[in-house]
């Protein structure tokens, strides 16, 4: 595939998908250690009462509104959960299933009782993004890439999702150590004097965050799955959570590359016609990565049950 | 007289038991739900000795250590660490939580969980360096733990895995130790390692504060017992505090007779 062709159609989608992929995996990896990998899951449905309330409020379909109300309605959910989980003394699972159905059937009601049928406001776009859309029109090769009048032409979601994955990953990198320590030993890591409860809950805003932004540019299915899958795989890989992180990134990006390009030229190449979802692609190339992990991975078997000695 | 009355009221020296010792706790009330599970506890902890924490199970033993730490919440009470708030003096602590508190599953190697003992030396962002990690595989080698150094912590027997855990307080480089049930089945060679470091400590001078189950240990490890069943039975040295009669007030029916009178022949 020539330059010409690759750079305006497919180079920013794949980024786009790549970065989307690694910011959300990186946080996920914590998540996945913590027993609270579904809050992925429960982010993606709860955007959708915020993104109608932001749609209500501005009477228009347009990104930034949308992205705030969207984490405005994480934001509200992280606390709802944690609230529940907490007074309750619940199981976290518990108290996201409460939260997030209540959230999305809340979404739904308010989506069938306002007047937006004619808009483009629907659940297929919340499902599958639309990733293939996301174009650079005005390139014209690898040359474009030093043009700043092209790169001013850049989708607008790419440097967003960029800033988004910079974002979550210094958050990561700066509280490595107290994340890991509060992770694996929560009693320990406050007789430090660490702030577990605080920084559980930044753990979860930067999660909604990353899955905000990912959510706008490439859907809930992507969103869902590299929060669980390339940590889960790469759990399987390592007993090191250094590595572990490594290993997420490097399949949360083969899940990106190699997915958008067998959804854009797989079904050519057996022959069919028409290009099928890349997002719905990415996500189960991760998930067969993940199957493979665990079919085949080193660390796979678990180890930890104490033993009586 | 107003003035000399100020200045008097100014050099009263705090309450001297309060400013002295490593741990001291005054009406610590702790509930669960409804039940207190601790309730209104005085304690002082004595300097430079190892003190054991006795009482039955769920008398709130390991929940007064987790309230003066801070890992649960208090109803009321107040902890003083050398004499001060004990925000300002966590450096000065090292705490090895229950073994089953934590997921063994955990991506990490033995040394890495020891290195989590200086932590708190290196900040947010410090650099782990070279002298680091030989005080880690040093804490390691004494108790007895340095071959198993790059092991995933998962493979390791529960009686290592308190060991580890015991590395790890001591890489802390505290004054106060505070350990939470640390002989709970473990083997007995890793019983008689954790106690030979402990009296290591107690002989560099540090107080040592142990979680402790088993009676029939108490007077051969420890100088100090603190006896709880929800409230205070008793404080102080072994000889006085750990007798026939303040075993019956903090076991009642639950420990046989024939048990008490064994101890109260062990203690004399």
């Amino acid at each position: 595939m020539s330059g010409e062709e690759f750079v305006p159609l497919s180079l920013t989608p794949i980024l786009i998908g790549t970065f989307a992929a690694i910011a959300c995996a990186l946080p996920g990896n914590f998540l996945l250690l913590r027993r609270q990998a579904l809050i992925g899951d429960a982010i993606s449905h709860v955007v959708l009462p915020g993104i109608v309330v932001a749609f209500l409020l501005t009477g228009a379909i347009s990104a930034w509104p949308m992205m705030l109300g969207a984490a405005g309605a994480s934001v509200v959910a992280v606390i709802l959960i944690e609230a529940i989980r907490r007074l309750g003394r619940i199981e976290p699972g518990a108290a996201m299933g409460v939260v997030f159905t209540t959230m999305f059937a809340g979404g739904v009601l308010l989506l069938e009782q306002t007047d937006t049928s004619n808009v483009h406001l629907d659940v297929e776009h919340a499902l599958y993004g639309n990733l293939e859309s996301l174009i650079w029109l005005d390139a014209v090769g690898w040359s474009s890439l030093l043009d700043a009048q092209a790169l001013a032409h850049l989708p607008v979601e790419l440097p967003r999702i960029a800033a988004t994955l910079v974002c979550v990953a210094m958050f990561i990198g700066v509280f490595w150590r107290a994340l890991k320590i509060s992770t694996f030993d929560e009693g320990f890591a406050r007789t430090m004097g660490i702030r577990v409860n605080a920084l559980g809950m930044a753990l979860v805003i930067v999660a909604a965050i990353a899955a905000v932004a990912a959510f706008d540019a490439v859907g809930s299915i992507i969103v869902i799955a590299m929060f669980i899958c390339p940590p889960a795989a790469a759990r399987m890989m390592t007993n090191r959570l250094e590595a572990q992180v490594a290993w997420s990134i490097v399949f949360a990006t083969i899940s990106a590359v190699v997915g958008y390009v067998l959804a854009g030229y797989g079904p050519l190449w057996l022959g069919a016609f028409d290009a099928v979802s890349a997002a719905g692609m990415i996500a189960t190339v991760s998930g067969i990565i993940l199957a493979l992990a665990a079919k085949f991975g080193p660390c796979r078997s678990r180890t930890g049950a104490p033993m009586t000695a | 007289m107003v003035l000399e009355l100020a200045s008097n009221m100014g050099r009263v020296p705090e309450a001297p038991d309060l400013a002295e010792s490593p741990l001291s706790i005054r009406g610590l009330t702790v509930t669960y739900g409804q039940k207190p599970a601790v309730f209104s506890v005085d304690m002082t902890v004595e300097p430079g000795k190892m003190t054991a924490i006795i009482g039955p199970n769920g008398a709130g033993k390991s929940t007064t250590l987790k309230a003066a730490l801070g890992i649960v919440p208090h109803v009321s009470g107040q902890v003083q660490v050398f004499g001060k708030p004990i925000d300002t003096q966590r450096a000065r602590i090292a705490y090895v939580p229950q073994r089953a508190s934590v997921d063994w599953d955990f991506p990490t190697r033995v040394i890495d969980v020891v290195l989590m003992g200086v932590y708190r030396e290196l900040g947010l962002l410090g650099r782990l360096r070279g002298r680091h990690k030989a005080k880690a595989m040093d804490c390691l080698n004494r108790v007895g733990m340095r071959e198993f150094a790059e092991r995933q912590i998962g493979q390791l027997s529960g009686g290592q895995q308190q060991r580890v855990f015991l590395a790890r307080a001591l890489a802390q480089d505290a004054d106060l130790y505070l350990l939470d049930e640390p002989f709970a089945g473990v083997d007995a060679a890793t019983e008689k390692a954790i106690i030979s470091v402990l009296k290591s400590l107690r002989a560099e001078g540090k107080t040592v504060v142990v979680v402790h189950h088993d009676l029939a240990t108490v007077t051969d490890y420890f100088e100090n017992v603190f006896l709880i069943n929800t409230r205070k039975v008793a404080e102080g040295p072994v000889t006085q505090a750990f007798t026939a009669e303040t075993l019956q007030t903090a076991y009642g029916g639950r420990l046989a007779t024939a048990q008490v009178d064994q101890l109260a022949q062990a203690v004399g």
